[in-house]
């Protein structure tokens, strides 16, 4: 090629490849920071999967209207409860057709078989579809469900009913979580299992939300196109990429190149980034979120109140908040988060070396190693947090040691009790301090692994299961507010921070709105040219 | 010749079996019991425990256990991945294409460059061209190639993006995302090539350019070194002599003679690169969110996927061998004499 | 990698004994780059000794008011920290001096741990052949899987660690010593000092270690050289990846892993420990073709 039309082509090259970097009105890319797990998401837990496989793709029975904590209608128009609280009926919403795509195409709308069959599979272990789940449903049995429902009946196409156990004020909130009560089609289940590849409900999905599944290149690009025929309106996009991009770094990179024009899991030290940017904003929010850290109530030193209170009083949380959480986070003293109803604001912060040195004395510790349990990856640099507090620790005489390791395993073993502390997130996923409480801290939870601070107190428990059982706000405030003493002065759980959570957005994605529950909901959002 | 083909072919088997054998060990090494591996947080019932441990058949005696997953590897049945349930084998073929695609562009960029790169060396030995290009070539390989990877993405996106926006290369990714491309053939070049939409080539190969330079970098600096002392070898040989007393241009002398033979230790390098381009993938793969086998068996060790990092032990294991093979047996068919020693 | 070169180029020895030091000194020296690089090292072993009264901070102590300090030369940096600090206050200068001890150390730990039973199973297989075929074989199996992969999967096994990683670095370098004293061996055995040797009665440990051994060594040392400088490569890289030395060990690799999120922030975090890795590796490589020239003067004459 003759040097004058070598230097032609590099400039035609320059010019269209500023243009490929501009992308079409209309499609929505988002920079995500791990894989989903998979489709068929009443299998899993990570919000990651939610955000990019749970929210375009299926509704739930209810909904939260967005930004809040409000459940409203969803899949269900209304409801009826009974005067005990034990008796939901729920009126399903017609005229809702499940998506179309190259592996299924419905012959009915949405009715009861639907929601049979969605809520069933996971119920019912002899049920053919249960086995679509090779690991079981996770959250489903984490929030044994099983043992709340007595029983699900159809009483005509469009209406079901739900039978409790015992009356349950969160149930209905429950039913908005999406890996509760997300619909999935009971035909396309039955088409799978008659050819025997119900596997393929979570490689090929099926459901009526707002985008249809186009296509998934594994741990790359995962693509939606619109739904034009949703219930609920059309999406104003008509594409939506998910781009996975492992490195918080890279993610940034991607977008102010313009590759993404949103980004999730953006840590907060780089909440200044894009600052002096034209181009981008960085949305704040903070969601139900504690990050906390569970000391290991059976464990030789732990089991003392003293000591874990020595080790809250040691923390310096002002640095923590400066060096990991770009100094955007609040320090927390009660594991409820400021933003839930019945949080008590009144709990006072504990911070006090000298008192904290006396009362490791007191407590008899003998000097040998303890271990802290911390993720890799994740929103905030737990590593670094991790660091921090063994150097406060060290202060006082407390010697840790810190060991890495990844989510999925950290929960295995903190949930066998093998730690001494472990440092933890917990998000609210359905907006009512029960699903903060019963989960992390009851007596039920330290047998399932669900309470890592292992931690069983009969008065907490009694506590938190009246609040459960009425439906009268104030009583529950007030039974809540008794709690979360109880939870501080027992040291059950040492409080960080309620952390913020940022979302990177293109000035041109128009109509985001935060979710309370951590989640990042892009179904409403539209992109100007 | 076939005697030595299939003389070579038994040595691999036992080393096959012996791979075998440490892939199947992998899940009985770790402390632990690998059913509570699976089951995440939520602790088991024990009728459960009971029943995965016999569906996945981990209460038979350890002979047949290995019996039944030779067999099954044979078939290639490798199991499920325990995050995503998806065969191994599967995953591995989705992913496989991509981190071919990369080793064989920084292979490629690596022998064009390092011949070049150690043919000059030798031809001008002893001058600033040979200290400069051994000096590079040893800086190549004395460098932690993560390191070097963020260098060049930091220059790359930060500066350049500063610099000249419009040059600066992509630093994550194989495709820019608005192109959709069917995956006809895994290899992102030739279906971009393929779908015929405008831009599309090219933005393959603009994402190609960063991790090919970094995973090429070590294979570089040896075929740059090799090439050199094995052009030296050659260029002192009496032929050589005898073919620039004959009045033969230096420019022939050296590329159609000298080079022809200085080649040949080289290919059984490239052989044996092959190995350390699969390690060196893991760790660029990570740095540029490559979707290749790198980055998904780095991933399955941290999410204790057993089955994915016993199938892809395997695999890789057997791919370096294979290659191992034919290039043993290149080396053969043009060298006589190996294939009648021993 | 730098064990692919070793290997080929390597091969070829079975070399006459390296007369006497002066010798050795005097071809060692002729190569300067070689020189340089021994300066160098002696250098980063100095400045590994001599950690606790070189370092300006303690390693691991945080500087809470000082997070993230650009160097000594940048804007808004300070004389207290010469080269800055990371992302928890700790001073990089000293967690540098203080990581060149650990290098050093995984450098050394893991080649001895591979060196002595590498050259003890590479004498058994010569001596004993039918031995040596098993042996062999198991090398096979082990060659077979590129080593960074075979030390990941040895340090899934065992677990994250300094120790681990020595461990794994270990396991996946021995089969080279393996081979390479093998093949150094067997064809000393044929020579004719050895039959001599064998017919006047020697016992086969003598003939082992007295005189076979010996004259394998060249090409052992060159490896182990080579060996040590793959040793920090790869101990930085398992580092990197989360899976080598934990918090808070100044290890140079590890510090790498967390500095990658401050590539746009903060390049000192990212470069400088870096440029310790590549110093400290480039020195030995360099000592390692000097030493592979000096020990083998067949080689030295093509370069």
């Amino acid at each position: 090629m003759s040097a004058l039309a070598l230097r032609r082509w590099l400039v035609a090259s320059t010019i269209s490849c500023t243009l490929c970097v501009a992308q079409a009105a209309g499609m929505l890319t988002v920079c995500t920071e791990s894989s989903p797990e998979g489709f068929d998401i009443a299998q899993y837990e990570l919000s990651v999967t939610t955000d990019a496989a749970g929210i375009p793709l299926y509704d739930q029975l209810l909904r939260f209207e967005p930004g809040t904590t409000r459940v409203v209608p969803g899949l269900v128009e209304r409801w009826d409860i009974s005067a005990d609280g034990l008796v939901y009926t729920l009126h399903l919403r017609k005229g809702v057709k499940f998506h179309t795509t190259p592996w299924f195409k419905p012959t009915r709308d949405f009715n009861a078989d639907d929601v049979m069959f969605s809520i069933n599979r996971m119920n019912d272990k002899s049920h053919p579809a249960y086995s679509a789940a090779k690991n079981g449903y996770v959250y489903w049995e984490g929030m044994s469900m099983r043992a709340l429902i007595k029983s699900l009946d159809k009483l005509d196409d469009m209406t079901v009913r739900f039978t409790l156990t015992r009356p349950e004020a969160p149930f209905l909130a429950d039913l908005a979580i999406q890996t509760i009560g997300s619909v999935f089609s009971a035909e396309y289940g039955t088409q799978l299992r008659k050819v025997g590849q119900l596997d393929k409900m979570n490689t090929e999905p099926v459901g009526t939300g707002p985008f249809v599944f186009k296509s998934y290149q594994k741990d790359a690009v995962i693509r939606y196109a619109a739904n034009t025929a949703y219930w609920d309106g059309a999406p104003k996009v008509d594409t939506m990429i998910f781009a996975i991009t492992l490195d918080p770094n890279v993610r940034l990179q991607r977008l102010k190149a313009g590759e993404c024009l949103a980004g999730i899991g953006i840590k907060s030290e780089s909440a200044h980034v894009f600052d002096q940017d034209a181009n981008m904003t960085m949305v704040r929010s903070t969601p139900l979120q504690t990050n906390y850290l569970a000391p290991n109530a059976k464990r030789k030193y732990m089991s003392d109140k003293r000591f874990r209170q020595a080790l809250w009083l040691a923390l310096d949380k002002k640095t923590v908040i400066a060096s990991v959480y770009g100094g955007i986070a609040s320090p927390a003293t009660s594991f409820l988060p400021p933003s839930m109803w019945g949080y008590d604001g009144s709990l006072p912060e504990r911070h006090d070396v000298e008192q904290a040195k006396a009362l490791v004395k007191a407590s008899g510790y003998d000097g040998s190693e303890l271990v802290l349990f911390a993720r890799v990856g994740g929103a905030s640099d737990a590593k670094r947090a991790a660091e921090l507090m063994q150097a406060d620790w060290a202060s006082i005489g407390v010697k840790v040691r810190v060991q890495m390791m990844e989510i999925g395993e950290l929960y295995k073993r903190a949930g066998k009790g093998e730690h001494d502390i472990v440092l933890l997130a917990w998000v609210s996923d359905n907006g009512d301090p029960d699903n903060f409480l019963t989960p992390n801290l009851s007596c039920a939870a330290v047998e399932g692994g669900g309470n890592k601070s292992q931690w069983c107190n009969k008065a907490f428990d009694e506590i938190i299961d009246a609040a459960r059982k009425t439906a009268d706000l104030k009583k529950r405030s007030e039974l809540y507010a008794k709690a979360q003493r109880l939870v501080y002065d027992e040291v059950a759980v040492i409080p960080l921070i309620s952390p913020t959570q940022m979302t990177a957005l293109n000035k041109r994605v128009k109509g985001f709105v935060t979710s309370p529950f951590g989640n990042s909901d892009f179904r409403n959002v539209s992109v100007s040219p | 010749m076939v005697g030595f083909i299939l003389r070579r072919l038994a040595l691999v088997i036992p080393t096959f079996i012996g791979i075998t054998l440490l892939a199947f060990s992998l899940i009985h090494l770790i402390p632990g019991d690998p059913v509570q591996v699976m089951a995440g947080e939520r602790r088991l019932d024990p009728a459960f425990h009971a029943e995965v441990l016999h569906r996945l058949g981990l209460d038979r005696p350890l002979w047949e256990q290995y019996g039944s997953y030779l067999w099954k590897s044979m078939h290639l049945d490798l199991g499920e991945s325990f995050v995503t349930h998806e065969a191994v084998w599967s995953e591995f073929l989705k992913l496989f294409p991509a981190t071919v695609e990369l080793s064989i562009c920084a292979l490629f960029m690596a022998t064009v460059v390092g011949l070049l790169a150690g043919v000059l060396a030798a031809i001008k030995r002893g001058s600033v061209l040979d200290h400069g290009v051994m000096g590079l070539s040893l800086t190549g390989f004395s460098m932690p190639i993560f390191w070097w990877g963020l260098l060049l993405i930091m220059f790359c996106s930060v500066n350049m993006r500063e610099w000249a926006p419009a040059w600066a290369l992509p630093v994550s990714g194989r495709m820019a995302l608005e192109f959709d491309i069917a995956p006809r053939t895994g290899f992102m070049l030739i279906d971009a090539w393929l779908s015929g939409e405008e831009g599309a080539f090219r933005s393959a190969l603009s994402h190609l350019v960063l991790p090919a330079i970094v995973l090429g970098t070590v294979p570089l600096a040896v075929i740059a070194r090799m090439t050199r002392s094995s052009m030296l070898e050659v260029l002192r040989e009496d032929y050589v002599r005898t073919a620039k007393a004959k009045g033969l241009s230096p420019a022939r002398v050296v590329f159609v003679h000298a080079l022809r033979n200085a080649l040949v230790p080289v290919i059984t390098v490239i052989g044996l690169l092959v190995g350390t381009l699969l390690g060196g993938a893991v760790l660029t793969e990570t740095i540029f969110s490559w979707p290749g086998i790198g980055k998904w068996l780095i991933d399955a060790i941290s999410r204790r996927d057993y089955p994915v990092v016993q199938g892809g032990i395997l695999i890789t294991a057997t791919l370096v061998i294979v290659v191992n093979l034919l290039v043993d047996l290149m080396y053969a068919v043009v060298n006589p004499r190996i294939r009648h020693a021993k | 990698m730098s064990a692919v070169l070793s290997t080929e180029e390597s091969s070829a020895a079975g070399a006459p004994p390296a007369s006497s030091l002066s010798d050795f000194w005097r071809s060692f020296a002729t190569n300067k780059g070689a020189v340089a690089g021994l300066f160098v090292f002696v250098f980063v072993i100095l400045c590994a000794l001599f950690a606790n009264l070189l370092a300006p901070h303690d390693a691991i102590e945080q500087y809470r008011d000082a997070l993230l300090t650009p160097p000594m030369w940048a804007e808004g940096g300070s004389s207290k920290f010469i080269l800055g600090t990371d992302d928890i206050g700790r001073d990089v200068l000293s967690r540098l001096l203080f990581g060149a001890r650990l290098s050093l150390l995984i450098g050394f730990v893991a080649v001895l741990l591979s060196m002595l039973p590498g050259m003890a199973l590479g004498l058994t297989a010569a001596f004993f052949p039918r031995v040596g075929v098993a042996i062999l074989r198991l090398m096979d199996v082990m060659l077979a899987l590129p080593s960074l992969l075979l030390a990941i999967a040895v340090v899934a096994v065992l677990g994250p660690g300094l120790l681990n990683t020595m461990l794994a670095i270990a396991i996946v370098a021995v089969p080279s010593y393996v081979r390479l004293v093998r093949a150094s061996s067997m064809s000393e055995l044929t020579k004719d000092y050895v039959v001599a040797s064998r017919l006047a009665g020697a016992g086969t440990f003598r003939l082992m270690f007295n005189t076979v051994l010996p004259n394998c060594m060249a090409p052992v040392i060159v490896t182990a050289t080579l060996g040590f400088s793959d040793a920090i490569l790869t101990a930085a890289a398992l580092g990197f990846l989360g899976l080598g030395a934990q918090p808070p060990t100044p290890e140079w690799g590890t510090m790498l892993a967390s500095a990658r999120d401050y590539i746009e922030r903060a390049n000192w975090v990212v470069t400088l420990p870096g440029l310790a890795i590549l110093v400290t590796v480039l020195s030995i490589n360099l000592m390692g073709d000097g030493l592979r020239d000096a020990l083998d003067p067949r080689m030295k004459k093509l370069s």
